[in-house]
């Protein structure tokens, strides 16, 4: 049997107590984050749950002025893709930044890792509870100037 | 492997239709079966892509009762295809497999998509769908938003100011509607200029409206199989040469956005089972959902050298009479967009691309003989691309 060593409700509970968990490759060396079953780089299970630093840097970036369905209260809103110290890429909600003022210079810019729920007039995603509303553990990666 | 042919070809009129998805494919499947010169009992099969019919219209196991509307016998096996906005590519390509394996002689492919009855909330709700939903689909990132972070990424890499890059890409979507004027078949027949593009309202910065595809509804099929019935069925039968898939990772995993993994390597396996070179294609529809996706597009499947093919837009060189003329159809820029009839839309254009159809249009490629199809589905989480090719 095979068993999921963090799967994403872990690893969401982890991140909203302030950690940023993921995976070291014991066979490559590569970080792995969000998780997946084996290694991003050599495909490698024999890897290990580590804490990685919270910490990124702004690779690129938009300013969602059209949003989907139920994201209509967050208009508008920065998604940005950032690099971890560690290597891997992640993509979130930059956040403390006016959306009207951010300027290119966002980009090589350190960021925080953090979280904020997803809101809750999204439907359709994840886990669904009985009263149709999506449940409290999908949250949204953030990013925060330090 | 035997050679695989495509016979006839349909397609529905793109833009707003009040007819179901059922309806509409009924309309592109039997113009297919009639210009093939068979009967719908003839087909032994029916791939039908299809991403959101549950939320267009409540409708699922569109296949079946697509199979029994257009009078597939009841013993006919018909299958659903989702790969987002590459469903249909995906289904002409498994038709392929199928038949070159021998498994059967003939297969109608193609799909259907009814987007516009969603409204723009709910529609980009069910695209952003296609995004990975545990840890990116939260953030309210919309296809617009990908293609966004991918022109920062571009110019940013290869130093071309966004500036300089956001006027290329306007150049990208005023081509494909100066194509898409003369196509009788497309959503949006209105030629528009750099000016208006530039200063159209902001959808995901830096991308404007006239950057983006519009949501479509509309069909399109064709009937794919072997070399020796489809000489029998038609005056032109048209050669499936090449084939390539690939599997992306979500946006997140990719670590050079810029330089789409899957897409080199589908492109790749394609020019490798047809024998040629990027150069040898002589026309192609690539998948302009996002101004700059064809930019990226024109790169990753050997037209152009990385960084370089905004200055090639620029010089004109994906025009008609071009040195690679890009969209005739007017892609889906003008064209339009179902995301499930795509594919099989951009085969209908390079079937009569290589036939020498579109003389009297005025998009006819000069000399076509060999076409190419590009279609990505998510983020680049299917690529699928298939090359035509006629005989003389």
């Amino acid at each position: 049997m095979v068993t999921y060593k963090l799967p994403h409700k872990e690893f969401n509970e982890a991140l909203k107590s302030g950690k940023l968990m993921g995976f070291k490759c014991n066979s490559c060396g590569a970080y792995t984050c969000p998780p997946k079953i084996n290694c991003n780089e050599c495909a490698s299970m024999d890897m290990e749950v580590v804490e990685f630093k919270g910490r990124a840097e702004i690779k690129s970036y938009t300013i969602i002025r059209v949003s989907p369905e139920g994201f209509e209260s967050e208009v508008p809103y920065i998604v940005a893709l950032a690099q971890l110290e560690e290597g891997p890429n992640l993509v979130g909600n930059l956040v403390g930044v006016d959306p009207d003022k951010v300027t290119d210079e966002i980009i090589g810019i350190k960021v925080k890792i953090g979280w904020k729920p997803a809101p809750p007039e999204v439907k359709y995603c994840g886990p669904i509870g009985k009263d149709g509303k999506i449940k409290p553990e999908m949250v949204a990666i953030t990013f925060s100037l330090m | 492997m035997r050679k695989v042919c495509v016979a006839g070809v349909g397609m529905t009129k793109f833009g707003k239709s009040e007819k179901s998805s059922i309806e509409m494919f009924a309309e592109a499947a039997m113009e297919a079966i009639i210009g093939s010169n068979i009967k719908p009992s003839d087909i032994q099969c029916l791939y039908l892509g299809n991403v959101f019919g549950d939320f267009e219209e409540g409708q699922a196991l569109m296949a079946p009762y697509a199979a029994r509307e257009i009078g597939l016998s009841v013993g006919t096996p018909s299958l659903r295809f989702e790969g987002a906005c590459a469903s249909a590519s995906m289904a002409i390509r498994d038709a392929f497999v199928a038949v070159a394996g021998g498994f059967y002689d003939v297969v109608l492919a193609g799909g259907t998509e009814r987007e516009l009855a969603m409204g723009t909330p709910l529609a980009t709700r069910t695209f952003n769908m296609a995004t990975e939903q545990y840890y990116e689909g939260m953030t309210g990132l919309t296809f617009p938003g990908v293609f966004a972070i991918l022109s920062r990424l571009y110019s940013k890499k290869y130093g071309i100011p966004l500036s300089k890059l956001k006027e290329r890409m306007a150049m990208v979507a005023v081509k494909n509607h100066k194509n898409g004027a003369k196509n009788p078949l497309a959503q949006f027949r209105k030629e528009i200029t750099v000016e208006e593009v530039l200063s159209g309202p902001m959808i995901a910065e830096p991308l404007q409206l006239l950057d983006c595809c519009p949501f479509t509804d509309g069909a399109a099929a064709i009937i794919i199989t072997t070399e020796e019935k489809a000489k029998k069925m038609v005056e032109k039968p048209v050669y499936i040469l090449g084939v390539g898939q690939g599997s992306g990772a979500p946006l997140y995993r990719q670590k050079d956005f810029t330089l789409i993994e899957s897409r080199v390597a589908a492109a790749k396996t394609a020019y490798a089972m047809a024998g040629i070179e990027p150069k040898d294609i002589d026309v192609a529809e690539v998948h302009d959902c996002f101004t700059t996706a064809e930019i990226v597009a024109t790169e990753c499947l050997g037209f152009f050298d990385f960084g370089t093919a905004s200055e090639a837009v620029e010089k004109g060189e994906t025009q008609i009479g071009g040195r690679i003329p890009i969209n005739p159809s007017g892609g889906l820029k003008s064209k339009g967009h179902p995301i499930g009839a795509t594919g099989a839309a951009q085969a209908y254009e390079i079937v009569k691309q290589v036939r020498g159809e579109f003389v009297e249009r005025g998009t006819q490629v000069e000399g076509a003989k060999i076409g190419l199809t590009d279609t990505l589905g998510g983020d680049s989480g299917v690529i699928c691309n298939i090359i035509y090719g006629i005989k003389g």
